[in-house]
């Protein structure tokens, strides 16, 4: 790998002052960024690890009763520390890659990458998760903006994230087996209020919500509610690993199957 | 250049590390400690799997900066205070768990890590903890017999083939 300066600042605020400096990037858990580094997609001149900053790591409830995870959290400690107030969540971080990938690799990683085949999206926008950087919060609906795109500004960190906890939610995954990631993902939420569906992996827009299904779930919450529905292979990706037709039928699959499973 | 201080399979080292230096370099080129392996170098296969505090890691996909302060455990460290076999390191050897031995060290580590976790594995579980350690020699079926050896359990019921 080429030259660069690596820092570990123990504090939110010393963390975003040293990201000021020109070619300063976050370093999360280094899953996705060190691979990066090395492949030369990217080439910043110092590294500011965020993993040494205590005020970001933890699970907690709020007062109001959402699920609040520091963004330097691990998906292992997810896995762990959520599984008694949100299932649905600890079992969508306990899936994501293998144990080490998972002892390595954080929320706001994950989320700050914006796979579009990352599983993380698909519970943030399935839940109206608010995003909550050094200096605002961003609601879900408003912070994915296409693949690997996000409203964060440059230099700007995400510290946590808060997440609305559903009556009930399941995330079904078609695991592309080569990479572990999803082919296709699909968090459903239900709510007092309605029914919350997004989709990761499918769409070239990255992850989205499937509004004709959360309409219909509303009224019954229950696999057969999906009968009448179909996806649109327009604009789904299309690679080696599957048609954009095959992506749009996965959608109502894995759709019905998390419905039936949450 | 920074100054890293860790304690690796239970001896304290210090040394200057380049920003980049990734910890699986650091263990085999500055400790010389070759038994920690790089078969992909894009955190795909598992040879490198070391514990950084007791949890499992590629170390491939981490800089040897971030484990000052750590306690790190390797391949090297496994054996028996006699230098005989531990309990896995015995299994995968009877069970044949192990053909050209390139992937042993990180399935070895990442098997330790399991049974620190779960000590006494269902087959499944074994294969889904072993997602992320690739092997190309033995088809997988004598590690995990292997494995579920270690952790004390019948293994007749588990075909040869
Ligand atoms: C073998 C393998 C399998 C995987 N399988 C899956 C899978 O099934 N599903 C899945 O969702 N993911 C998967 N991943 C990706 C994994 O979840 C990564 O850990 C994650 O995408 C990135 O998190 P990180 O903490 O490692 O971030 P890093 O790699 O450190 O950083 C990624 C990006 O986010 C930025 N960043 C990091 N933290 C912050 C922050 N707090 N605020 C703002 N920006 C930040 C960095 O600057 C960088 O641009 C896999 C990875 C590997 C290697
Ligand atoms: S060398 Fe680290 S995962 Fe392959
Ligand atoms: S024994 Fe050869 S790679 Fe596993």
């Amino acid at each position: 790998m080429y030259a660069f300066d690596i820092e570990r600042p123990s504090s939110i605020k010393d963390a975003v002052a040293a990201l000021q400096s020109e070619g300063a990037q976050a370093l999360g858990g280094g899953q996705t960024l060190i691979p990066t580094l090395k492949a030369r997609l990217a080439a910043p001149e110092v590294l500011i690890s965020l993993t040494g900053i205590s005020e970001m790591q933890g699970v907690c409830l709020s007062d109001e009763g959402a699920l609040c995870i520091g963004a330097g959290t691990t998906h292992a400690t997810v896995a762990r520390e959520a599984a008694v107030h949100f299932p649905g969540l600890a079992a969508l971080a306990s899936h994501i890659g293998d144990p080490a990938v998972r002892n390595r690799g954080t929320i706001g990683g994950s989320l700050a990458n914006n796979d579009p085949a990352a599983c993380y999206p698909a519970a943030a926008l399935g839940t109206g998760a608010t995003i909550i950087t050094d200096k605002r919060k961003i609601a879900a609906d408003d912070y994915f903006q296409g693949m690997f795109t996000t409203a964060l500004d440059e230099g700007e960190i995400i510290t946590e994230v808060r997440f609305p906890i559903p009556e009930k939610s399941h995330y079904m995954k078609f695991v592309q087996p080569a990479s572990r990631f999803a082919l296709v993902g699909v968090f459903v939420a239900k709510y007092a209020d309605g029914v919350r569906v997004a989709v990761t992996g499918a769409s070239e827009e990255g992850v989205f919500r499937w509004h004709d299904a959360e309409t219909a779930l509303a009224d019954d919450f229950n696999a057969r509610s999906l009968d009448g529905l179909s996806v649109a292979a327009d604009g789904m990706i299309g690679d080696l690993h599957g048609s954009p037709e095959y992506r749009a039928h996965l959608v109502k699959v894995m759709t019905g199957r998390a419905v039936t499973a949450a | 250049m920074a100054s890293v201080t860790m304690q690796v399979n239970g001896k304290s080292v210090s040394k200057d590390v380049e920003g980049r230096t990734l910890l699986v370099d650091f263990l085999r080129n500055d400790l010389r400690l070759t038994g920690t392996h790089v078969g992909c170098d894009t955190s795909q296969c598992g040879a490198c799997v070391v514990h950084v505090n007791g949890q499992s890691v590629k170390a491939c996909a981490m800089f040897a900066i971030e484990a000052d302060g750590a306690e790190v455990a390797t391949i090297e460290g496994q054996a028996n205070a006699d230098g005989s076999l531990n309990v896995i390191q015995q299994a995968f050897q009877d069970h044949h768990g192990l053909q050209c031995g390139f992937c042993t060290p990180g399935m070895v580590m990442t098997a330790a890590a399991l049974l620190k976790e779960n000590p006494k594995p269902s087959e499944a579980e074994v294969r889904s903890y072993l997602e992320g350690n690739i092997c190309r020699c033995t088809g997988y079926h004598n590690i995990v017999k292997a494995i579920m050896a270690a952790s004390g359990q019948d293994v007749a019921a588990i075909a040869a083939e």
